[in-house]
C-alpha cells in the first residue's frame, strides 16, 4: 500500500472532508433559501475556532480539565450567534434588492470579520497555537504503516453526530419541514403561513453552529488558528457545495468527502497540485456539470 | 500665410474649449502644480508616492468598473489580470535586461513591456472569459475568484519568475509624469469605448442579459469584449504598480488586493468612471491619512489602535454604501468633462 493511495492518506482524506462537510452545509443551506453565497460563512467558522480557543485557555487558567462538549457546544453557540447577527445586521435590509448587493454585502461582513478579529489586541493578526492537548490528550494508534491519532476520530466522530442529528432536524422536525417548503418556493411558503424570516434566521443559525463545530475540529487536528483561516477553507467548503449540488444537504456532504480526498491525492502528488485542485474541479464542474452531482436540474428563469 | 496660422489658433482655442481639451488641459495643470512642489521639496516623496498610488488605482478601479458596473458581471479575480502584466513587464526590465531605472532605450523597453504586460493580461482575460462568461451573478463571481487564486498560485510555482518569494529590485520607471500620462490615457479610452456602440451594448447587458439578447445583441461577444478590455488595463495598471513599489510577490495579488478594487468600485458608484476616480483617490488617501489619525487616537484608548482598524473602517463603509446608497456614491452621474459632447446631442433628442 505505498504510493499516493494508502491507508494514511485516506484516514486524512475522511477527516478533512467531515470538516469541509460541516462548513458546506451552511452553504447550501443558506443558499438553498435566500439564494446568497454568504462569503462571510468561512469566517463564522473562523469566530468557532477561537471561541474554543479561549473556552479551553480560560478552564486551563483556572486549573479546570476542559470537557470537549462543553467547548464544542460553546463554539458552536459562537458560530450561531454571528451568523445569526450578520443576517440581521447585514443581509435582512438587503432581501428584496438586487442579489449582486447581498453579494457585496456578504464580502464586507467577511472582511469585517476578518479584520476586526486581527485588529483586537486579545486575538491579533499573528497565528496562535490551538491548545489542543490540554483539551483532550494525544494517543496514537498504529494500523498497519498508518498512524492514527484520536484527535481524527474525535473529530470524525463529531462531525457525523451532527451531520445526523441535522439531517433529522431537516426530515423529522416542522422547523425542517419549513426550511424545505422555503427552499422549494418562498412565496408559496409564505402563503402557507410560514414565517420565512425565522426560517432563515434558523438556518443562519444551524449553519453557523456547523460551522463553529467545524472550527473546534480544525482546531484540534491542525492546532494553528489566525483570523484569516476561515478564507481558503470556506471558499473550498463551497466549491464542495457546488459539486455536490448547491441547496442539497447530502450533496454538500458527498462533495466534502470528494474533496477531501481529490485535496489530499493531490497534495500527495505535487502540493501545487494540491492547492490548485479546488479550483479545477470548481471550473470543471460549472462548465459540465453546473447542477452539481446530486442538484437538481432547473431551468434559467427569465 | 497669416489666414493658415489663424486657423491653426481657431483650432486650438476650439481644442481647449471641448471637454477633451479641458481634461486633458487640467491634468496638466495638476501636473504642472505638482511636480515642482515635489522638485522643490515642498511636497514630499511619501505624499508624491501615495499620489502615484491613487493614479495607479483609478486605472484598475476604472477597469474593474467597465467589467463590473458598466458590463454588469460580477468579476473578483481582477488582481490576478493585474499580476499578470505586473510579471510580464517586471520580467522583461529586470529578469532579462537588468535595466537601470534611467535612459532613454530602458525607458522606451519599460512602456513597451507595459503594453506587452496589457496584452498578455488580455489574452488570458480572454482565455478565462469564453468559457466563464456564460455563467450568471454568483457562479461567475466564484469561478473569477477561483482563477484569480489560480494564476496566484501558478506565479507561485514558477521558478523563473521567484516563485513565492516574488521579483525584488524592479527599477523605478513609473515616475509622476509617466503615471499621470498613461492614467489620463488609459481613462480616456476606457470612456471612448463606454460611449461607442461598444458601451451600449454593456449597458444594454447589464439592464437585461435576456432584452438584450432577443433585440441582437451579441451577449458572448460583448460580455467577453469587456472582460478583455478590463483585463488589458488591468495588466497596464499592474505594470506600473511593479514599478512604482519595485518589488512584487505572488501574495500582493490576492483575493484581498482585489477586494480592496472593489470596495472603491462599489463605494464609487456602479457604471460611473467620475465614482471610480473618486473612490480610488479618495479611499487611497483616506487610507493613508486613518495611518496618522489612528496613531494619534491611539494615546487617548485603553488598548491598542492602529492602522490595522483601516481596513476594518472600509469594510463597513463597504456595508454601509451597499445598505443605504445601493448605487454607490456617485450613482452613474459623471463629471461633465468626461461625458463626450456627442452625448447631449443624444440627451437632446432623447436617443
Amino acid at each position: 500500500m505505498n504510493g499516493i493511495f494508502n491507508l494514511q492518506q485516506i484516514i486524512n482524506g475522511i477527516q478533512i472532508g467531515s470538516i469541509y462537510a460541516l462548513i458546506s452545509i451552511g452553504y447550501t443551506l443558506v443558499y438553498g433559501i435566500i439564494k446568497l453565497i454568504n462569503f462571510a460563512h468561512g469566517d463564522f467558522y473562523m469566530v468557532g475556532a477561537y471561541a474554543a480557543y479561549f473556552a479551553v485557555m480560560f478552564s486551563a487558567a483556572r486549573k479546570e480539565h476542559p470537557n470537549v462538549i462543553i467547548v464544542l457546544i460553546i463554539s458552536m453557540a459562537a458560530g450561531a450567534v454571528v451568523a445569526f447577527l450578520s443576517n440581521r445586521i447585514a443581509y435582512k435590509p438587503l432581501r428584496y434588492k438586487p442579489r449582486l448587493s447581498a453579494l457585496i454585502t456578504a464580502i464586507g461582513v467577511s472582511m469585517f470579520l476578518e479584520y476586526t478579529s486581527s485588529a483586537l489586541p486579545f486575538i491579533g493578526p499573528s497565528f496562535k497555537a490551538f491548545p489542543q492537548s490540554q483539551l483532550i490528550p494525544q494517543k496514537t494508534y498504529k494500523i498497519g504503516s498508518a498512524i492514527l491519532t484520536n484527535y481524527q476520530i474525535v473529530n470524525v466522530t463529531i462531525a457525523v453526530v451532527l451531520m445526523v442529528v441535522l439531517t433529522y432536524i431537516i426530515q423529522h422536525t416542522r422547523m425542517g419541514m419549513a426550511m424545505r417548503a422555503s427552499a422549494q418556493d418562498k412565496d408559496a411558503a409564505r402563503l402557507m403561513g410560514i414565517d420565512i424570516e425565522k426560517v432563515i434566521d434558523f438556518t443562519f443559525i444551524v449553519g453557523g453552529a456547523l460551522a463553529g463545530a467545524a472550527g473546534l475540529l480544525t482546531g484540534i487536528t491542525y492546532p494553528r488558528i489566525n483570523p484569516y483561516m476561515g478564507i481558503i477553507p470556506g471558499l473550498k467548503a463551497f466549491i464542495a457545495a457546488v459539486l455536490g449540488g448547491i441547496g442539497s444537504v447530502p450533496g454538500a456532504m458527498l462533495g466534502s468527502y470528494i474533496m477531501g480526498f481529490a485535496e489530499v491525492f493531490g497534495t500527495a502528488i505535487n502540493s501545487i497540485v494540491g492547492e490548485g485542485i479546488a479550483y479545477a474541479i470548481l471550473i470543471l464542474v460549472l462548465i459540465f456539470l453546473p447542477q452539481g452531482l446530486l442538484g437538481k436540474k432547473t431551468g434559467e428563469k427569465v | 500665410m497669416s489666414k493658415k496660422k489663424r486657423n491653426i489658433t481657431q483650432k486650438m482655442i476650439r481644442f481647449f474649449k471641448s471637454r477633451n481639451g479641458k481634461l486633458i488641459t487640467g491634468t496638466f495643470i495638476f501636473w504642472l502644480v505638482l511636480y515642482p512642489l515635489n522638485k522643490f521639496g515642498i511636497l514630499n516623496n511619501y505624499w508624491m508616492h501615495v499620489i502615484n498610488v491613487s493614479l495607479i488605482y483609478i486605472i484598475l478601479t476604472v477597469s474593474l468598473n467597465l467589467i463590473n458596473g458598466f458590463t454588469g458581471q460580477f468579476s473578483i479575480g481582477h488582481m490576478g489580470f493585474a499580476a499578470v502584466g505586473a510579471y510580464t513587464s517586471a520580467t522583461i526590465t529586470t529578469i532579462l535586461f537588468k535595466f537601470p531605472s534611467h535612459g532613454f532605450v530602458p525607458y522606451l523597453v519599460f512602456i513597451g513591456s507595459m503594453i506587452l504586460g496589457g496584452i498578455v493580461a488580455a489574452l488570458v482575460g480572454f482565455l478565462i472569459g469564453l468559457p466563464t462568461l456564460r455563467l450568471r451573478g454568483d457562479y461567475l463571481a466564484i469561478v473569477t475568484l477561483a482563477f484569480g487564486e489560480i494564476i496566484r498560485v501558478t506565479f507561485n510555482a514558477i521558478k523563473f519568475v521567484g516563485g513565492p518569494r516574488g521579483i525584488p529590485g524592479i527599477p523605478n520607471f513609473s515616475n509622476f509624469t509617466l503615471v499621470t500620462i498613461v492614467t489620463l490615457i488609459s481613462v480616456i479610452i476606457m470612456r471612448n469605448v463606454i460611449y461607442s456602440s461598444i458601451g451600449r451594448a454593456f449597458l444594454s447587458i447589464r439592464e437585461d442579459e435576456v432584452a438584450s439578447e432577443l433585440v441582437g445583441v451579441h451577449t458572448t461577444y460583448y460580455k467577453v469584449m469587456g472582460f478583455t478590455i478590463g483585463a488589458f488595463f488591468a495588466g497596464v495598471g499592474g505594470a506600473l504598480l511593479a514599478h512604482l513599489i519595485q518589488y512584487i510577490n505572488p501574495l500582493q495579488f490576492g483575493f484581498m488586493a482585489t477586494i480592496y478594487v472593489l470596495i472603491m468600485v462599489y463605494i464609487g458608484g456602479i457604471g460611473s468612471i467620475s465614482g471610480s476616480i473618486v473612490a480610488a483617490v479618495g479611499i487611497t488617501f483616506l487610507s493613508e491619512g486613518l495611518r496618522f489619525m489612528l496613531n494619534r487616537i491611539d494615546a487617548f484608548t485603553p488598548f491598542r489602535v492602529g492602522p490595522e482598524w483601516r481596513m476594518v473602517i472600509f469594510s463597513v463603509l463597504l456595508v454601509a454604501t451597499m445598505l443605504y446608497k445601493t448605487n454607490g456614491l456617485m450613482g452613474d452621474k459623471e463629471f461633465s468633462v468626461l461625458i463626450p459632447e456627442e452625448e447631449d446631442e443624444n440627451a437632446k433628442h432623447g436617443a
